[in-house]
């Protein structure tokens, strides 16, 4: 194996999270008060937690498209699960459920495996949306029929379409651009904005953004950790096809459909009466707390780069 | 071996995590009691267990399923170390299997509906419970409620959907002085609806 890009890519995330670890480390030592001391705790469980995640990444990005794939079919089973198992259906969605697990969830990533771009965008929008009605229809019972319909559509959309569209970059043609680099490109940039806002609104947080949707998210920390993450993503402009100014670009709409669906999926859950999606990471919540900057931002910047630079 | 399998599949599966809302794991002697809804609730409430209380918690299963199949034999009684009861005959005490292992100091894992119910909350209480409760006064109750169950795997269907499922442990009660078996019967289906 070549020592390629990828590596000192990877190489460069874990030199970022052993400079973290020390860091939360040094300020586990320095905190004296009671609510500081749970804040760090949070954030060293965080940290933790990211290494496990980036671990798994490294794997998937070194052995290639088919480990990968494996990879996001799993993160998806587990948001699917999540979402499932905090919306409230009927036993007689037990057959609509069934099939998004066992047809569609596998179906979406086969056509990922085999490149089949007007399949993969059109698999779920149009036959589970059409077939999952029918399937909870058959039973007959029509109480709360369409928010039940309307939450399995959901779920599906968001944990298995809108996450497919991550490794589904592997399918594009980008002339000498290995296409793995620009999925670190989407993961790094959402996820660091995630951190950094984080990290942004801890430091200099006061207006609050949306106090009913997500009480902890502030302007200060959107912009200023969005800013920060949009100029990482230019830094990044050499493992891409973009000129740095058109890496600003993309990055700057990662950020903000990241954003969004953050806050989308903050309302999605408070409506369903929970705080979590899950209890997978310690730290994090669930896995679709990790990933609900992702699902918006993977099918924009899935198209964005399909429709500009892919041959 | 078999039963760390079993417990890791339906880990994989439909979660299982146990939640202690009332009471905390411990090795006194508890009949726990729990709304029934799948095939899966005898297993999830033993594998939402710590290790080393499964050991000495016994299910109670019914011979007509558990005791059929060679394989659901080598389950039941291999591994769970349940106790089969016969909810078909009139003649012999039904409970008298239960009331041998609970005078033996084990415990006992129970679904006093009896049978398998398809409604979100647990149909009325058979009398067992109340039986066992008076001729063994010292035991703890402790209602369990197994969320989300009946959507993963509802009366009629094979295939479990993978969604999370957890078993709530409540806070133990006693048969009290002189109670009667109706009014004791809907407070112990009571506690099992309260965690839901």
């Amino acid at each position: 194996m070549t020592f390629g890009t990828m590596h000192y890519l990877i190489g460069g995330v874990v030199a970022l999270l052993a400079v973290a670890s020390l860091a939360g480390w040094a300020i586990s030592r320095r905190v004296t008060s009671d609510a500081a001391r749970q804040t760090v705790r949070n954030l060293n469980a965080r940290i933790k937690a990211w290494w496990v995640m980036v671990a798994i990444f490294a794997v998937a990005f070194v052995f290639g498209k088919a480990v990968t794939i494996l990879l996001f079919v799993a993160v998806s089973f587990y948001c699917l699960r999540e979402f499932y198992s905090l919306t409230p259906t009927h036993p007689s969605d037990h057959a609509a459920m069934a099939a998004a697990f066992y047809i569609f969830l596998p179906l979406q990533y086969w056509l990922v495996w085999i490149d089949w771009v007007t399949m993969l965008t059109i698999a779920i929008p149009v036959y589970a949306f059409l077939a999952l009605p029918v399937l909870s229809m058959l039973k007959g019972v029509t109480a709360d029929y369409l928010q039940r319909v309307a939450k399995i559509q959901w779920g599906l959309m968001l944990a298995v379409f809108c996450i497919s569209h991550a490794p589904a970059l592997l399918m594009l043609d980008l002339g000498g651009t290995p296409p793995v680099q620009l999925l670190f490109f989407l993961v790094t940039v959402v996820q660091l904005s995630d951190v950094l806002q984080y990290v942004a609104g801890k430091l200099f947080g006061r207006h609050k953004m949306a106090p009913n949707v997500s009480p902890s998210k502030t302007w200060e920390g959107l912009i200023g950790g969005g800013l920060a993450a949009t100029g990482v993503g230019a830094a990044l402009w050499w493992i891409t096809p973009f000129s740095p100014f058109e890496a600003a670009g993309m990055a700057f709409a990662i950020v903000v459909a990241g954003a969004l669906g953050g806050l989308v999926l903050s309302a999605v859950k408070r409506s369903l009466g929970a705080k979590d999606w899950g209890v997978m990471i310690e730290g994090h919540g669930g896995a679709l707390d990790r990933m609900d900057s992702v699902t918006f931002a993977a099918p924009l910047f899935f198209h964005l780069v399909n429709y500009f630079f892919a041959r | 071996m078999i039963g760390a399998l079993i417990v890791g599949a339906t880990r994989l599966v439909v979660g299982g995590q146990g939640v202690w809302v009332g009471c905390s794991p411990s090795d006194r002697q508890r009949i726990y009691f729990a709304n029934h809804s799948s095939h899966l609730d005898t297993i999830l409430v033993w594998a939402a267990m710590p290790p080393e209380l499964r050991r000495r918690v016994r299910p109670v299963a019914a011979a007509d399923y558990w005791g059929k199949g060679r394989l659901q034999r080598r389950i039941s009684l291999g591994v769970l170390n349940a106790v089969l009861i016969d909810r078909q005959t009139r003649s012999s005490d039904p409970l008298g299997p239960l009331k041998t292992a609970l005078a033996a100091g084990d415990s006992l894992i129970l679904f006093p509906e009896g049978t398998r119910g398809t409604g979100e909350l647990p149909s009325r209480f058979k009398p067992g419970l109340y039986h066992l409760a008076k001729a063994f006064p010292e035991v703890e109750l402790v209602p369990v409620f197994l969320d989300n169950l009946r959507r993963a795997l509802p009366k009629g269907s094979l295939l479990p959907v993978p969604l999370s499922c957890v078993a709530r442990f409540g806070a133990p009660l006693h048969l009290d002085e002189g109670e009667a078996k109706p009014a004791f019967l809907d407070r112990a289906r009571e506690a099992v609806v309260a965690l839901a």
